[in-house]
This record gives structure tokens, sequence and C-alpha cells, in this order.
């Protein structure tokens, strides 16, 4: 009965809430790219000589390499050469002569969004770039708790500071996951990258809160290129939280993200994202491309790696995290709501790479397409000649609004040993009419009908979430799919 | 005052008229049952009544408590007080029952001015409407409607009628599909309902849910129109004889 009260009450209290990150303009490097460029990043950042020559490798080998096209996107040609590879936040004094000088400057569909975020106004001047006294939310969050992690000898630290200040655990790590020469935009992103956060957690220790970054991608023609690293040692766990959000912009901007997780024997990582990058406005102009690479790897017996992620953002999504399992008795999960409005385009879905022998892996992917979007959901599922006992199971649920859009399920299985056992489920449903003159019978309207309709598709992966992270997911779901229906 | 007032109601769906100039009166406080052959046009009244896409009136008017209800939205009907107990309930996968409950009966309260129901109270509130409707708890906590059978989703459209307390009720075959025990049960419910500013529409195949839920008034609906209207001594006499006599007679 407590449990039914509790569970009650949640559902009552359940308001919202929005922890939203501020923006900051950005120092930027003119546009193009050649080793001079990558030698630049390195030097503005004071990189130990490492560092240098891992990129200029990187870059070599992304020189060789040719941009892929098997996803089921389009786009016109990007032009690497006019992107800008390096941007830092400007100092104050900077930023107030370049700032718009008040709101109506600012796109106002921007400021709606805001506004329905439930944001007060003199954040929506700082979100939007106007005002000027912000700061990243990530790096505050990372100072205020590090010296109570650091009891633990938990390492949570921006990227650059890592490479000063670990540059043997760095070294040790980096790449390890996902090689420079991976793909076309992992080996972008190996030369190039700005930032990203670092996680270390030590052995045997449970991280003890979780941890969290919001990236934003602040100046036009800027590509953004962060890298994680996030590494749990014999029997630690953490939980990391990523969030993002992108101002509206006229051009399309990239992102080209890396993300490398280390499980050792016992640690498990659970890895969350609620992504809304900008996806374009309702006529297809603007918007993110979103190009990541985001890999795990279960090294050790029995280790856990979870990725939840709910997609509402982006004009065009690439992102398949992935897990590696290697050691014995792992376990790797997927689960994901990818939402695709207007003329979002979005290929996305999971690997699982069984080598170890009894390794599991779970995925669960809930596809919502609305207005023109394109949405398909690619996933692998290898078992490798070693891997006995292997287990997955794959759930694949697509849900339409409307007759305009797509929904698209690419599943590839490759099995080399007998022992596996492999369940494939998928279905597609449209969000019925009837659904959602029943709701409104009971004096509920179609904007609520709508959005408890597909809360309710998206629940086994929202229940994955973090209770605030599930309420921002679950905001965010009802603003991109607003207008959809009806 | 009257509580609904349906005149010459015409109404078709894709372009096929199905209702064909129904007029009716419904006073508060009395039960109406509608009878008909199938394919009569009963559901397809309840559905006008409520608000339902694609079934367009073309002719004749419609009040409710003295209001245009054909102006009003799906919704706005819905908290004025007219509730339709569906013949088919939906399922909605992954929305809980009592979330839906719990949104539905908000939206009544925010609708009256007030403040949204404390949680302990509600619980309080769908555990008493639960034993009426002689349902387990678990019921709450499953997707709406979903994987019910049945008898399950009828007592479930009653449980939501129980806790929304509408003025006008609307129950569309809400008996089909019910064994001896769970129509005792539903009725129950319905004439729990039974007060003297409700009012209640029963639309039913078999005179059997009137042996429990004692109408006021009978009609019988064939090939869109009311043809014949007594009392519940015609619900009797159409179980004894069948509907063909009484289509002969309107025919005559
Ligand atoms: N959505 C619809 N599209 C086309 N015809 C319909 C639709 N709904 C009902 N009808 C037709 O309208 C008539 C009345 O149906 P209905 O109102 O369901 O009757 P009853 O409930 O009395 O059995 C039937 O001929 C049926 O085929
Ligand atoms: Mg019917």
């Amino acid at each position: 009965m407590a449990t039914n009260q509790e569970e009650m009450e949640q559902l009552v209290e359940r308001e919202y809430k929005h922890g939203f990150v501020t923006d900051i303009e950005e120092d930027t490097l003119p546009p193009g790219l050649n080793e001079d460029i990558v030698r630049e990043i390195s030097r503005r950042k004071e990189e130990p000589e490492f560092m240098l020559e891992w990129r200029l490798q990187a870059f070599r080998q992304w020189q060789e390499m040719t941009e892929p096209t098997w996803a089921h996107v389009s786009h016109p040609p990007i032009d690497f050469q006019s992107i800008s590879y390096y941007s830092a936040p400007k100092s104050p004094e900077q930023l107030k002569e370049e700032a718009p000088e008040s709101l109506d400057e600012v796109d106002p569909k921007l400021l709606e969004t805001y506004e329905r975020l439930g944001i007060p106004l003199h954040e929506q001047e700082k979100l939007a770039g106007v005002a000027v006294d912000a700061v990243f939310d990530s790096v505050s969050v990372a100072t205020t708790y590090k010296d109570r992690l650091a009891e633990q000898g938990i390492i949570f630290c921006s990227f650059s500071e890592a490479v000063h200040d670990h540059p043997e655990l760095v070294k040790r790590y980096l790449g390890t996951v996902v090689p420079p020469a991976d793909n076309f935009f992992a080996a972008l992103n190996s030369a190039v990258f700005s930032d990203g956060s670092f996680v270390y957690i030590p052995k045997g220790v449970k991280c003890p809160m979780e941890l969290s970054t919001y990236f934003r991608i602040n100046a036009a023609n800027t590509g953004q290129f962060e890298r994680t690293l996030i590494v749990a040692e014999e029997g630690a766990s953490v939980s990391y939280l990523e969030g993002c959000t992108a101002p509206m912009r006229k051009e399309n901007q990239l992102h080209a993200a890396v993300v490398e997780l280390v499980a050792l024997d016992d640690a498990e990582i659970k890895y969350s994202t609620v992504q809304n990058w900008y996806p374009g406005n309702d006529i297809g102009e603007g918007g993110v491309y979103n190009f990541v690479t985001k890999r795990g790897e279960c090294r050790g017996d029995r280790s856990k790696i979870t990725w939840t992620q709910v997609e509402t953002g982006s004009a065009i999504t690439w992102k398949y995290p992935s897990c590696v399992l290697r050691g014995n008795d792992s376990r790797g999960e997927f689960y994901s709501v990818a939402v695709g409005n207007n003329y979002q385009q979005i290929d996305s879905g999971t690997k699982m790479i069984h080598l170890g022998k009894n390794t599991h892996s779970t995925i669960i992917s809930k596809g919502i397409s609305a207005g023109h979007a394109e949405n398909a959901y690619r996933g692998l599922v290898r078992v490798e000649k070693g891997a006995e006992g292997a287990r997955n199971f794959t759930q694949c649920d697509s849900l339409l609004m409307g007759d305009q859009c797509g929904a698209h399920t690419f599943p590839y299985m490759e099995v080399k040993n007998p022992t596996a056992k492999v369940e494939h489920e998928a279905t597609t449903s449209k969000v019925g009419e009837d659904q959602i003159f029943y709701c409104q019978q009971r004096g509920i309207s179609e904007e609520d009908a709508v959005n408890m309709i597909v809360n309710g598709f998206c629940k086994e992966v929202f229940g994955e979430l973090p209770m605030e992270f599930a309420v921002e997911a679950q905001a965010l779901l009802e603003i991109s799919l607003e207008g959809s229906v009806g | 005052m009257s509580m609904l007032s349906i005149k010459d109601l015409h109404a078709e769906v894709d372009g096929k008229p199905i209702l064909k100039g129904i007029d009716l009166e419904i006073n508060p406080g009395e039960v109406h049952a509608i009878m008909g052959p199938n394919g009569s046009g009963k559901s397809t009244l309840s559905q006008v009544l409520a608000g339902r896409e694609g079934f367009e009136v073309t002719r004749g008017e419609v009040r409710f408590g003295g209001e245009d209800l054909l102006d009003m939205d799906i919704d706005e009907r819905a908290l004025a007080g007219l509730m339709l107990a569906f013949q088919y309930p939906v399922e909605i996968p992954g929305v809980k029952n009592v979330y839906l409950l719990k949104a539905a009966y908000n939206a009544l309260r925010e609708k009256r001015g007030e403040p949204e129901v404390d949680a302990f109270e509600f619980l309080q509130l769908v555990r008493e409407k639960l034993r009426i409707m002689d349902m387990d708890e678990s019921f709450l906590h499953r997707g709406v409607n979903e994987g019910f059978s049945g008898g399950e989703k009828k007592r479930n459209e009653i449980l939501q009628m129980l806790i929304m307390e509408p003025r006008l009720a609307i129950l569309d075959e809400t008996d089909s599909g019910l064994d001896i025990d769970a129509l005792k049960v539903v009725s129950d419910g319905v004439n729990s309902l039974r007060a003297e500013d409700r009012s209640i529409v029963m639309v039913t195949h078999y005179q059997r849910l009137l042996n429990y839920i004692e109408p006021d008034f009978v009609h019988v609906l064939s090939d869109g129109r009311i043809i014949k209207s007594g009392d519940k001594s015609l619900a009797l006499e159409l179980e004894e004889r069948g509907y063909q006599w009484v289509l002969e007679e309107a025919a005559a």
C-alpha cells in the first residue's frame, strides 16, 4: 500500500522543473581545417606533447577518410573548411560589446520555447545570449562537489583539466574504446575536440551522486566536438547525465562528439542523455547535425553499461550508443526514445557486440515520428564465436502521428555462436484518433491526451531515467510534438 | 428545465445518412433506455452526442442544460457533465489507469476553479469506488484497458463515471459481454448514480440490463429514427415479441 501511495504522490506532484543551461558567447578561430589549426587548438589549450601527437595522427587519418553515406538521412554536403574548429568563452567585457542589445533581436520562437519551459524572462535573456553574466552549469557542478568527490578518489573534471592533471589516466584510456580512426566523425573529433568531461571512479567506489553535464552549442558556424571519457574501475559504479541544448539559427551546426566508457570487473556505468539540440524550424531550415560516436566497453567480467537516451532535438541525428561486451557475464542495455517532428531525420540505434561468455544485452527502442520526419532504428547485434550463452532481447516500437512521416527499422544480426539466443520484436502503431477521443471524452484536452498517450508509449524508457531527468524528458517531448496532431 | 433536448437530429458518416431525424427530451432524474436492432444507429447517436469527429450533423439541434451542445468541443461537453461509457473502450498502452482517472478528475476540478486533488484524498476516493465496482486495486496500475477482459473494461467505464459523477450518463451496450455476476455489479454501480439531478441514457440491444436498472422510458430506434416510445413494459414486450412487430407497425 505504501508503494501505491508513493506512486500516487509522484503522479500528482509531477510538476515541471527545468534545470536549464545558461549561454555564453565564444571567441572563435577562423574557419578552416589543416594541421596548423590542429596545432593551434593544442597550443591554446596548452596541451602536453602526447596530446598534440595524438591529434595530429587522428587528423592525418581523417584526411584519408570519406564521409559515410549509408545512413537513412539526406543533407547537402558539409563543407568542413567553412566551419570553425575552436571557440572559447569570451570574457564578460568582450561579450558586452557584441551581444544582441535586447530581447527584440532574438527569434521570438526561441523565447516562446523558453517560456513554455517555465524559464523566467531574465533567464531567457541569458539563454538567448543577451545577458552576459552567465556561466556553464557543468563547470559549477564540477567545482561545487569536486572536493567531496575527491575525498573518495573520484575525478570529475573537464577533459582539458584531465589532460593537465591526470595525463597518465588519459593516456591509458583515451581512444581505447573508440580509436581515432574508428569512423570519419570520430577521427574528426579526435583531431579537433575542444573539451568535454572526464570521470574516473576508483576501485570499489560507488559514486555518491549523479554526475551531470549540460552541453550547449553557442556561436554560429562553429562545430562542437566534445569528448567524454568515463572510467569505472573494479567494483565501481556511476550514473552520468548529459543534457544538450542549442540556440535557433538559420544555418546548420555540426556536432560530432565522442563518448567512451570503460567498465572493469563488476563495475557499472549508467549513461543518460536528454538531447535537445535545435532541430531546425518547421520548414526544415537550420538545426544541428548530430553525428556522435558513443561506445562503452564492458571490459571486465560481470560489468554493466546502460545507455538511456531521449532524443528530441537535432535536424539530423546519427547516433548509435554501443556496448562491447568483452567481459564474461557482462551486461549491455540500451533504452531509447527518439522523437522526430517537422523535417527532422533520425538514424539511430545501437550496437551490441558480444565477445565474452554469458553476455546479455537488452535493447528497447521507441521511435516517434510526426510531421514530415523520418525516423530509422538501426541496430546491430553481433555474437562472436567465443560468446557462449550470449543473449539478446530487442524490442523496437514505432509510433506514427499523421501520415506524412516515416518509420524504418534496420535490425542486423550476426550470430557466430550456435548457443546464442537472439530475439527481436517490432511494432508500428499510430496515435489513434479513438484514443484521443476517449481521453477527451473524460474531459482531458486534446494536447494533454496526446502527451499522455506518447508518454505511455515511452514509459519503459522514461522509467530508466533518474526522476528529474524523466520529468525533463517528458516536458521536452511535449514541446517537440506540439501541434503535431489536430 | 430539460437536461437534454434533441430536435430533428440528422447525422451522416462518410456522406451516408445514419441518423434521420431524432427527437428526444430527457429531464433531470429520468432514466431512458434506447433499444433497437443492430445497425439502427444507437452507437452513432451516442458518439454524435459526445462530439466524435467524422460524424457530421447535417440538421437539427441538441441542447444540453439549455446550452447548444453541438457548439461545444469534446472535452467541453465532458466537463459540462456529459459522459459516455463506450461500447468498445480503447486501450491506451503504458498509460496507467489511475493516471487517466486523476487527469480527468483534475480537469473537472480546474473547470470548477478548484485546486488539484490531494493525492491521499484521491486515493481514498478511488478506493471507495473500486469497492463498489468490485475491482481490485491492481487495476489502477495497469495500462488503461490494456489487456482487460470485456467485462473488466465495462466495469472500468462505470468506475470512471462514479468518479466523474456526470449530469448525463450515456451507457452504450454496457451489458454486452457481461456474465450475470458482473451484470449485477455494473448495475449496482449505475443505480448508485441515480439521482434527482442526474439523467441516465442506456443504449442496449437486449432488455436484460433493464431488469437491473429500471428505466422510466423506453425508445425504439430503427434506421436512424425513434419509431416507438413507451414505459418499461415496452422493453418487456420487445423481449417477448422481438422487434419485428414494432418495425411493421411503424411502416404501416
Ligand atoms: N465509422 C463508420 N463509418 C461508416 N459507417 C458507419 C460507421 N459507424 C457506423 N456506421 C454505420 O452506421 C449504422 C449504424 O451503426 P451503429 O450506430 O453502430 O448502430 P448500433 O449501435 O445501433 O448497432 C450502421 O449501418 C453502420 O454500419
Ligand atoms: Mg452499437
